[in-house]
């Protein structure tokens, strides 16, 4: 391809007309466009009825040129008395496209209102809202990550927007199955438990069961477990979809790579998300567990808190927060893997949406299973 | 994009192309060229593989014989990363528009400007303007695809096609899934876009649209024998071939939209 000259344009004056002399190459994506805002002020300083062209300098042109006319046209048309315009000297296959964009075509009104959301997903949301402060450093983080990437690979084609908003689909509509889900296993635990230690008056040790349980396995798996059930599963179906869509199609044929665009906003946001949740879960599982050891046993509040913390030291959070990194990264890449080979009909989406959440789950039991033997052999 | 005089050379040509998916032929030695600024149409009925001649010309499915060169540089055996910025010359309009479901209208013709320019936020936004309302879908462009009807689906790809300002544009079944006046409309659009850009087009089609009456040059496909049985314009196919296939299919089209069977 030839080197672009620049685009360029001139007034004159001649009798009581303008004429536009328009030069140089016009191509949007080598020369950009060029800002109507000089052109207004020189039409104003110039006392003119007509406005002309002259197009004899013009090199190629693309849609930078038609951008620049139809705003010259909105321009002419705003001069009070309006100017009067001659398109005659302009390139044919230009005045076309001057017309066609000028048709008010087929203008449906757009507005349309979203269906309020549901519930639960308000919750979400007050909570997700309410955890900003941590949700804006993950992000600062994920996207430190995505730009040293990018730095790294020279190009990268992920969107930080993307990975917020599915951040928030990931993260506000699982809070409340998480409470759920994670308060029972706590409450269970501690239930288990109490009937068994009660016998030795042992009870108060409830509350290194629960804890130590929920911080360093349950917590993780648990979460892990939903979010595979969820969103592990909407990712599969999603890519699915757009596979039968052609939207994948679409992508590849602008030459956009399926991996950085769509792949890595979901495991970003999902290894973002998940330790928060993960956090999340523990409080609430053990939150749980102490209703509970409450209830059956004559514990106070006091004696629980105070023996939990002793029972849990910071590397037992360090090792469950490394392990929701680990499935998050799983339940993502899984949900995306199957997804993208998913078959094109429609029936392909509903199983890939359920071989990403079997396929999901029995990985993150595998992973803890592997997860458990390392710690073993590093004795933490 | 300013017409040049003299006899152009090929924009597009393949040579002995065969296509198969595993060890399946779909569809095997197909030669043919398309000129510059010329409208091409690759007919035949349905199923027979014509999506399939369309996806090996746009980098999504490796021939698996035979070569495609692109202003003479071949294009399977470029590097993807040549093959891709050779892509950029090209704008798809797919079967059902393929929007991506989860932007808006704007955001999706943006997308590509984005990508693969350096322009500004400001001067991407006048772009997507002016290319929605090349397809007079400007008042839509916070619209999710999902709101959209089918005709609007197909006129917010075609915008989306023609964010890059493509020099070819291949249209895969452009009126398939639309009601006549709809369909009319977009071959109208089509064409009006022709003019404007003088791009070259390539359609791929089982029926036989209005925009066919404007199709310069063509290859009929037959699933049987799983080969190109005749090549011309389909005008000239339709008064001048005596192959039963394409006869029947021509008659068939022509007694499906009988405004456009035409004159003699
Ligand atoms: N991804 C694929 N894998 C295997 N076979 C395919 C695939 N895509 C299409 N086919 C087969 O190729 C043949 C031609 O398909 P296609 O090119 O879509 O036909 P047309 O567009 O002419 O209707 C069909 O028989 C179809 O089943
Ligand atoms: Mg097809």
């Amino acid at each position: 391809m030839t080197q672009a000259n620049p685009p360029g344009w001139r007034l004159d004056l001649r009798g009581r007309e303008v004429v536009v002399s328009l030069t140089g190459d016009w191509i949007a994506r080598e020369t950009g466009l060029r800002n109507i805002a000089e052109v207004r002020q020189a039409l104003e300083s110039l006392d003119a009825v007509r406005l002309g062209f002259d197009a004899s300098g013009l090199g190629r042109w693309d849609s930078a040129l038609v951008v620049f006319l139809q705003s010259l046209r909105a321009e002419v048309a705003r001069q009070v008395p309006p100017l009067g315009l001659d398109e005659s000297a302009l390139p044919e296959a230009a005045r076309r496209l001057l017309a066609l964009a000028g048709l008010a075509g087929g203008s449906e009104s757009a507005e349309t209102v979203p269906p309020p959301p549901s519930l639960a997903t308000r919750v979400g949301r007050s909570a997700f809202n309410w955890w900003g402060g941590g949700v804006a450093v993950a992000a600062l983080v994920g996207e430190t990550v995505l730009r040293s990437v990018a730095a790294f690979g020279g190009r990268a084609r992920t969107r930080a927007v993307d990975v917020m908003q599915l951040m928030r689909e990931a993260g506000a509509g699982a809070v409340g199955i998480i409470a759920v889900v994670n308060g029972l296993v706590g409450a269970i635990l501690a239930f288990v438990g109490a009937v068994q230690l009660r016998r030795f008056g042992a009870g108060i040790y409830v509350a290194d069961l629960v804890g130590i349980a929920m911080v360093r396995e349950m917590a993780a798996v648990m979460t892990a477990i939903v979010m595979a059930g969820r969103t592990g599963g909407a990712y599969a179906a999603h890519l699915a979809t757009m596979q039968g869509n052609e939207e994948i199609d679409a992508l590849q044929a602008l030459g956009i790579p399926v991996h950085d665009f769509l792949v890595l906003p979901r495991v970003a946001a999902l290894v973002a998300m998940m330790p928060l949740l993960y956090l999340y879960a523990c409080a609430v599982g053990l939150f749980g567990g102490f209703v509970v050891s409450g209830a059956t046993l004559d514990l106070t509040p006091a004696a629980f808190w105070g023996q939990i913390q002793t029972a849990i030291a910071g590397r037992q959070f360090a090792i469950g927060l490394v392990k929701s990194v680990a499935f998050g990264a799983l339940v993502a890449l899984v949900g995306c893997h199957v997804g993208l080979k998913a078959g094109r009909s429609a029936a392909a989406v509903g199983h890939a949406a359920t071989t990403a959440v079997v396929a999901g789950i029995v990985g993150i039991i595998a992973l803890d299973a592997l997860f458990a033997v390392c710690a073993d052999a590093l004795g933490i | 994009m300013a017409g040049g005089a003299g006899p152009p050379p090929p924009l597009l040509d393949a040579k002995g192309l065969t296509l198969a998916f595993g060890p399946r032929v779909i569809q095997r030695d197909l030669t043919f060229s398309v000129r510059r600024g010329s409208v091409f149409a690759v007919m035949g009925g349905s199923g027979c593989g014509k999506s399939t001649v369309l996806r090996a010309m746009i980098g999504l499915l490796r021939p698996a014989a035979g070569t495609v060169a692109v202003d003479g540089e071949d294009y399977w055996g470029a590097s993807s990363s040549r093959r891709a910025e050779i892509g950029r010359r090209f704008g798809v309009l797919f079967q059902n528009g393929a929007l991506w479901s989860s932007m808006s209208v704007a955001e999706n013709v943006a997308l590509p400007l984005q990508i693969f320019t350096d322009l500004g936020a400001g001067d991407i936004d006048a772009l997507v303007r002016l290319k929605l309302s090349l397809v007079g879908m400007e008042a839509a462009g916070k619209r999710m695809p999902s709101e959209l009807s089918g005709g609007m689906r197909k006129r917010a790809g075609l915008a989306r096609a023609l964010a890059l300002d493509p020099d070819i544009l291949f249209f895969d079944e452009p009126s398939a899934g639309l009601d006549p006046v709809t369909s009319k409309r977009l071959d109208d659009l089509i064409l009006e876009l022709r003019d404007g850009l003088g791009a070259t087009i390539v359609i791929v089609s089982h029926e036989l649209p209005s925009l066919f009456a404007t199709c310069d040059d063509g290859l009929f496909l037959d699933a049987e024998t799983r080969t190109a049985i005749a090549h011309g314009s389909p005008r000239a196919l339709r008064d001048g071939c005596g192959h039963p296939i394409v006869r029947s299919f021509m008659e068939r089209t022509r007694h499906d939209h009988p405004g456009q069977g035409g004159s003699p």
